[in-house]
């Protein structure tokens, strides 16, 4: 009995403590106010919002409600945090194996660009991508093509849009591939695991995943038109590119700042995981006669991964909180269209900063779990 | 479970910050003001400008700030405290000026502010008058050959500030002439300049005041012009926070009195003279005759400390705007005697 009560007393406290304090700061917030004239609610999301937003991945101009303008926001911030994560992810794996590179040059430069991009303030490279990076690109008229197609001015970067005939078809065809692919690396798996026998999975994946979608625009009916870009006078010296698909410079400029500053921290990630596994493992597995590749494949990474993941995460993390600072630069993320715009036109600023706050919170939930499930999925399964 | 509770107390904490930052007047009657009480307690005045906007509220490179802005709450520490110095500035960007202002952080928020129904009912703030008559227009680079806002085409980009009635108007007015555009919305009103300059817009949109003094932080001013087109009214004025009428109406009539001097003849260097004029509505200007000051809870000499530290509207404007060469031409802001609409009730 003792023993019960002093188990469940202190948490009871805690509890009491989290209620009241809530309770005082939601009445505080209350009180005051009421006193200035303030009321809360969030009927304002529902109202027109009556402003435009530069990029946005949906349909929405100023008759939409405030509520859309907040998953503009949020959409443009899942946008760049998941192409942040991924480039930071490709240059922090190079680049961390590089600076175990027996090369010296490969080693030195590979520290150069870790100590230069983790030391300067993220804000300020931010800054620099914008402003004096866009300051040297050229005016639209005076863009050079790259392959005839590709067009990068101050005014952002021009791509050629595809337009897809029987998409879905094509779209099902790459499921196909994919799900087909999955099936035959488990077959592979068992065949080495019974008969010792190795199958060139790799090979077979790549051919059934440019098969198959080749198939179906030879007899699928799909087909493929590019819509490039074609150069539209405004006025006597202000151009812009018409058709195609445009990238604003805010978004370029945005991701490239994240991703380098980001990677170096995952570069150090990985460096550390991989100098982690005891140096025997490398000799027994080439004692063996794994190639070097193998050796890294099969032996080192598998328990690298482990030392890898969950500081990662946390750089994960960090990327998508920090891609916040798009408001710096007129990037219309979360930050900028919600909790800015927003916030300005109702004066609504309890509300939606709780809103904000959520939303973030929710976020880097997510990917926390996700990645947890991740670090599970590959820890060592001791029976 | 323990991870939910910390994540549940990081946001109560949050919370806690955003509203528990001030506490002030809650109960407030008509004879006892808070704000007055705790500005006499304090000493000075506590005043929210812009991060600077030449000719409105603009600090120099000794931390001195002048400006048209800066002078109605020069002339509100003047009334109440009997010093024009006594003020205490916070530079405010335009997303951050109005919870300044209701969580008493400041008290006057005297920041190019657009007086619009929604802000003045909606968000517990209340404007007091008007000190600038200002629109919205655009400013193009000369060698673009516009002229006119009828020149814009299709796909024209227009960098402006977030936060401000300016978005709202440029959406009304693109969308009225059929034309699309693309917005790029900066926080702050440096990087709009300087993305501006940059060539990465092809207009720069805010109010007129606003382009004719940024136009001047270019890198070459005289390459730059503003359209003769305004698309909005915007009568910007100081502001105040809802539900103190006596400091509502002191800071309202020390606007007054500086446009009501500028009226009458009276001017910082006359104001003495003033005292044995003889007429009576000059006499009541500078507090030698009548009661004025106490129905505001204020001395007698309070308009007259105005007008003798800060001088009349005329020799603001002058000082800040005229002989700085943002606005030489005072337009709309000329007195109603004179052309303008510059008009206020009678200090009687």
């Amino acid at each position: 009995m003792n023993n019960k009560i002093r188990k469940i007393l202190p948490q009871l406290i805690t509890l009491l403590v989290v209620v009241l304090i809530f309770g005082f700061f939601t009445f505080n917030a209350q009180t005051n106010m009421a006193s200035r004239g303030i009321d809360f609610g969030f009927g304002f999301l529902s109202q027109e919002s009556s402003f435009d937003v530069q990029f946005s991945l949906i349909e929405y101009d100023g008759s939409h409600s405030y509520a859309r303008a907040y998953l503009v926001g949020l959409l443009n911030t899942l946008l760049v945090a998941f192409i942040g994560i991924i480039i930071s992810t490709i240059i922090g794996v190079i680049v961390g194996i590089a600076r175990l590179s027996p090369n010296y040059l490969i080693e030195r430069s590979a520290a150069f660009y870790v100590e230069f991009f983790r030391n300067i303030p993220l804000l300020l490279q931010i800054f620099f991508w914008y402003f004096a990076a866009l300051r040297a690109l050229p005016l639209p008229e005076k863009a050079d093509p790259i392959f005839g197609v590709f067009f990068l001015t101050i005014k952002g970067l021009f791509v050629p849009a595809f337009i897809w005939n029987n998409f879905d078809i094509f779209f099902y065809s790459l499921l196909a591939a994919i799900i087909s692919i999955i099936l035959i690396r488990n077959y592979a798996k068992k065949v080495q695991e019974n008969q010792g026998k190795q199958i060139p999975v790799l090979y077979i994946s790549i051919s059934l995943l440019l098969v198959l979608p080749l198939l179906t625009f030879l007899i699928g009916g799909v087909s493929l038109n590019f819509e490039v870009p074609v150069l539209k006078q405004i006025a006597k010296t202000s151009f812009i590119y018409e058709g195609g698909l445009g990238l604003p410079p805010e978004l370029i400029a945005l991701t490239l700042a994240l991703a380098l500053y980001t990677a170096t921290f995952i570069a150090e990630c990985v460096r550390a995981g991989i100098q982690g596994i005891n140096k025997g493992q490398k000799e027994a597995a080439a004692s063996i006669g794994l190639t070097p590749n193998q050796v890294l494949k099969l032996v080192i990474m598998p328990q690298a991964l482990r030392i890898i993941i969950p500081p990662t995460t946390n750089q994960y993390l960090n990327l998508t909180k920090n891609s916040s600072l798009a408001a710096a630069i007129a990037y219309p993320d979360l930050v900028l269209v919600f909790a800015g715009t927003a916030l300005m036109q109702t004066g609504r600023a309890i509300e939606i900063v709780s809103i904000t706050m959520f939303t973030y919170l929710s976020i880097s939930l997510f990917i926390s779990i996700l990645m947890n499930w991740y670090n599970k999925k590959i820890a060592i399964k001791e029976k | 479970m323990y991870k939910y509770i910390k994540y549940f107390l990081c946001l109560v904490f949050g919370l806690a910050l955003l509203v528990g930052c001030e506490q002030q007047g809650k109960k407030q009657s008509k004879s006892d003001s808070k704000t007055l009480k705790n500005t006499i307690k304090k000493g000075f005045v506590r005043c929210g400008v812009s991060q600077g906007l030449p000719g409105f509220s603009n600090a120099d490179a000794s931390g001195n700030w002048t400006g048209v802005d800066v002078d109605v709450c020069r002339a509100v520490a003047a009334a109440v405290l009997g010093d024009a110095n006594k003020v205490k500035y916070t530079p405010l960007s335009a997303k951050e000026r109005f919870t300044a202002l209701t969580s008493g952080e400041i008290d006057v928020l005297s920041r190019n502010t657009t007086w619009t129904l929604s802000r003045d009912a909606d968000i517990g703030l209340t404007f007091v008058g008007v000190n600038f008559y200002d629109g919205q227009g655009f400013m193009v680079r000369k060698d673009s050959g516009m002229t006119s806002v009828n020149d814009f085409r299709d796909g024209i980009s227009a960098c402006t500030n977030i936060g401000t009635t300016t978005e709202l108007n440029m959406r009304d007015f693109f969308n009225s002439k059929g034309i699309s555009y693309e917005p790029v919305a900066f926080e702050k009103a440096d990087e709009v300049v300087a993305a501006y300059d940059a060539g990465r817009c092809d207009t720069y949109t805010t109010d007129k005041s606003g382009l004719a003094a940024q136009r001047t932080k270019m890198t070459n001013p005289d390459d730059h012009m503003v359209l003769p087109e305004t698309i909005s009214k915007e009568p910007l004025g100081p502001v105040v926070r809802q539900g103190d009428s006596v400091w509502e109406d002191i800071v309202r009539w020390s606007l007054n009195t500086m446009i009501e001097a500028e009226e009458y003849g009276v001017n910082s260097g006359n104001v003495d003279a003033m005292k044995s004029s003889d007429n009576p509505a000059i006499k009541r200007l500078v507090g030698a005759e009548g009661e004025m000051g106490a129905a505001l809870g204020l001395d007698n000499d309070w308009n007259y400390r105005i007008i003798k530290q800060v001088g009349n509207y005329g020799e603001s404007y002058k000082r800040n705007i005229a002989d700085t060469g943002i606005l030489p031409d005072r337009g709309p802001n000329e007195l109603w005697t004179k052309g303008g609409i510059l008009y206020v009730p009678p200090a009687r």
